[in-house]
């Protein structure tokens, strides 16, 4: 049997690296404290409420981490352009033919699990998957949605101008209940494709083994030599 | 019934009326506080309704309760109700003037005419427009018709109520008389949106005594409400707010929590949602307001409150996905989906996958024995 190579590819930068642990972090935080604003934890206390800040907290914590969510965000849409081919914003839309091409054959193989005939081209995806490129898109406009709605809901207590340029939103949107309903379906939205997202992403591992879960920690993806195209 | 041809000032009927200069000084301090003003205002307003002609006012109730009206006439200086609304202001309104049938509506068109572009015109109530606009119907002409004739000579139109600046109640779903608010129907003239179900009645005379006092209107929010009145949510005031911040609800109307007056925001307080004055002004000469007496705010001047999930519940209802749904259950619902889905295509894929797997790991076994090698 012939014998494989693999080549070590340092693909997710560190900035990236970053911006991906900060937002998954922020996203997570920004849920479990949205959560329990929707629907505050009953709890007793004896103490009188001037002792107690419990719920201001947690929406504190919940605006704090809206910043660094914000914040990330901003990181990576500079990154997106000063970042390296994988980073950068082309690779996230299908305009070219074999993007299109590629995001046919995730769909083919990865999603619906036809097998691939012998001798048929099989495109690799070094960096973001295809598919999954179009998913980042979808994400980063509800991402768009979160923020607009969320300082739109948060304008009116702000106390700088950033919060306070969204106070269009409620307005537009025909008050905060709106507002506030669409803030709380697309937490849902961002949780669906979250879930896809590491379920195929241990899947691509699984199924690949090129080291597609530990990339994002240290930045090297693993390919097979013969099937990978030098990239310039 | 106003005296038409005489112009006399707000301070000239309040004499006549039997209030002293004392009653009339507080009357404009009540006002400037109201309105937020600084207390050298307070003699801009005595001054200007000292020397300024009263301005015409035309009163249309359509689709209404007249709610509105009550709030107002039971505002807490008894001023607003005697001299602006009840004896001098008021040209035209259906509910308290004295003259009926022809001579009520002579009168309006009387002053249509005479103080054409001068004019305030109120309005009360949702303009039905299914139908023709049948539902509601005045004088033998439509709502509309009403609406249309009468904003024409307007100098400005103040849309009391939420009926006239949302549509209120009667534009519920679904809406059987395709009841609408007066901004979709006027676009050509100033409109002050007074919203409430009922406004504030100082928050009304506020609004009016503006207009009087300036000679323009208030200024206004993005949905056109006056800032005085609409800038904070009735969350932001609410006397209870550090029971919100320390975490202590009320878990049901009846608990101890309840009767201890923690914040009301689990048994559905829509305060945090609603723009309104309740929380300072208050109701009633300020002795209370909705949560004061235990109840949570049902955001009755916010757009769409009726259909925007139930009263005493923190939820917002989806339209399309059935009156129960709600976010969180389509949430579960659609996340247990997609879970079943990705157990599925786990399955799938470890049958499917099975050659190719064990060939990368022959491969990979192969690499190892090389690399021992």
């Amino acid at each position: 049997m012939k014998t494989q190579d693999f080549k070590r590819l340092y693909v997710w930068e560190g900035p990236v690296r970053w911006f991906h642990w900060l937002n998954a972090l922020s996203i997570l935080v920004l849920t479990i404290t949205g959560f329990m604003i929707a629907d505050p934890p009953a709890i007793m206390s004896g103490q009188e409420a001037s002792a107690r800040y419990f719920f201001g907290t947690v929406r504190f914590i919940h605006f704090a981490a809206a910043y660094v969510f914000v914040g990330v965000m901003i990181l990576r849409i500079y990154w997106a352009f000063a970042g390296n081919s994988y980073a950068h914003w082309k690779a996230f839309l299908p305009f070219s033919k074999e993007a299109r091409k590629n995001i046919w054959h995730v769909l083919k193989h990865d999603i619906l699990l036809l097998p691939e005939k012998k001798g048929e081209d099989s495109p690799i995806n070094v960096g973001h998957n295809a598919l999954a490129a179009s998913a980042y898109v979808l994400m980063f406009l509800l991402a768009l949605v979160m923020v607009f709605t969320g300082f739109g809901l948060f304008s009116d207590n702000a106390g700088w101008w950033l919060p306070k340029l969204f106070a269009w939103v409620p307005a537009f949107l025909g008050g905060d209940f709106m507002t506030r309903t669409l803030h709380h379906i697309s937490m849902w939205l961002t949780w669906f494709i979250v879930f896809i997202h590491v379920y195929l992403v241990i899947f691509h591992d699984w199924s690949e083994g090129r080291g597609e879960v530990s990339a994002m920690v240290s930045g090297f993806k693993f390919l097979e030599k013969d099937g990978f195209k030098e990239e310039a | 019934m106003a005296k038409l041809d005489q112009r006399e000032t707000y301070f000239d009927a309040i004499a006549k009326m039997g209030y002293t200069r004392r009653d009339f000084m507080k009357f404009a301090t009540f006002m400037a506080a109201y309105m937020g003003l600084k207390t050298s205002a307070i003699a801009q307003i005595a001054d200007a309704l000292e020397s300024k002609p009263r301005v015409p006012v035309i009163w249309e109730h359509y689709q209404e309760c007249t709610c509105c009206s009550e709030s107002f006439i039971r505002s807490d200086h008894p001023i607003v109700a005697d001299i602006i609304l009840d004896k001098i202001s008021l040209d035209y309104t259906e509910t308290l003037m004295a003259a009926a049938g022809e001579q009520a509506e002579a009168a309006k068109h009387e002053t249509m005419e005479k103080y054409h572009g001068e004019y305030i015109l109120c309005v009360e109530g949702s303009v039905p427009l299914k139908n023709d606009g049948q539902y509601c119907c005045i004088a033998g002409k439509t709502a509309l018709e009403q609406l249309r004739e009468a904003a024409a000579g307007a100098k400005a139109i103040i849309a009391w109520g939420s009926c006239a600046s949302n549509g209120c109640v009667q534009a519920a779903y679904p809406n059987p008389t395709g009841a609408t608010p007066i901004h979709k129907i006027i676009k050509d003239k100033p409109i002050i949106k007074v919203p409430g179900c009922p406004p504030i009645g100082e928050v009304m005379a506020g609004v009016i005594v503006h207009l009087v006092t300036f000679g323009t209107l208030p200024e206004l929010d993005r949905i056109g409400r006056p800032k005085a009145f609409y800038a904070k949510r009735v969350h932001d005031s609410c006397y209870r707010r550090p029971y919100y911040d320390a975490g202590l609800f009320a878990e049901r109307f009846d608990d101890e929590n309840a009767k201890k007056g923690y914040c009301l925001y689990k048994v559905g307080c829509k305060g945090p949602m609603t723009y309104n004055s309740c929380g300072t002004i208050r109701w009633n000469n300020g002795v209370s307001y909705p949560i004061q007496s235990g109840h949570g705010c049902i955001g009755c001047s916010e757009e769409n409150f009726w259909d925007n999930g139930p009263l005493y519940e923190r939820l917002t209802g989806l339209k399309g996905f059935g009156i129960e749904s709600t976010a969180d259950r389509i949430g579960v619902g659609i996340t247990t989906g997609l879970a079943a889905g990705i157990g599925v295509h786990a399955v799938a894929s470890a049958i499917a996958k099975r050659r190719e797997k064990r060939e990368r790991l022959a491969k990979a076994k192969a690499n190892e024995e090389n690399l021992e090698a």
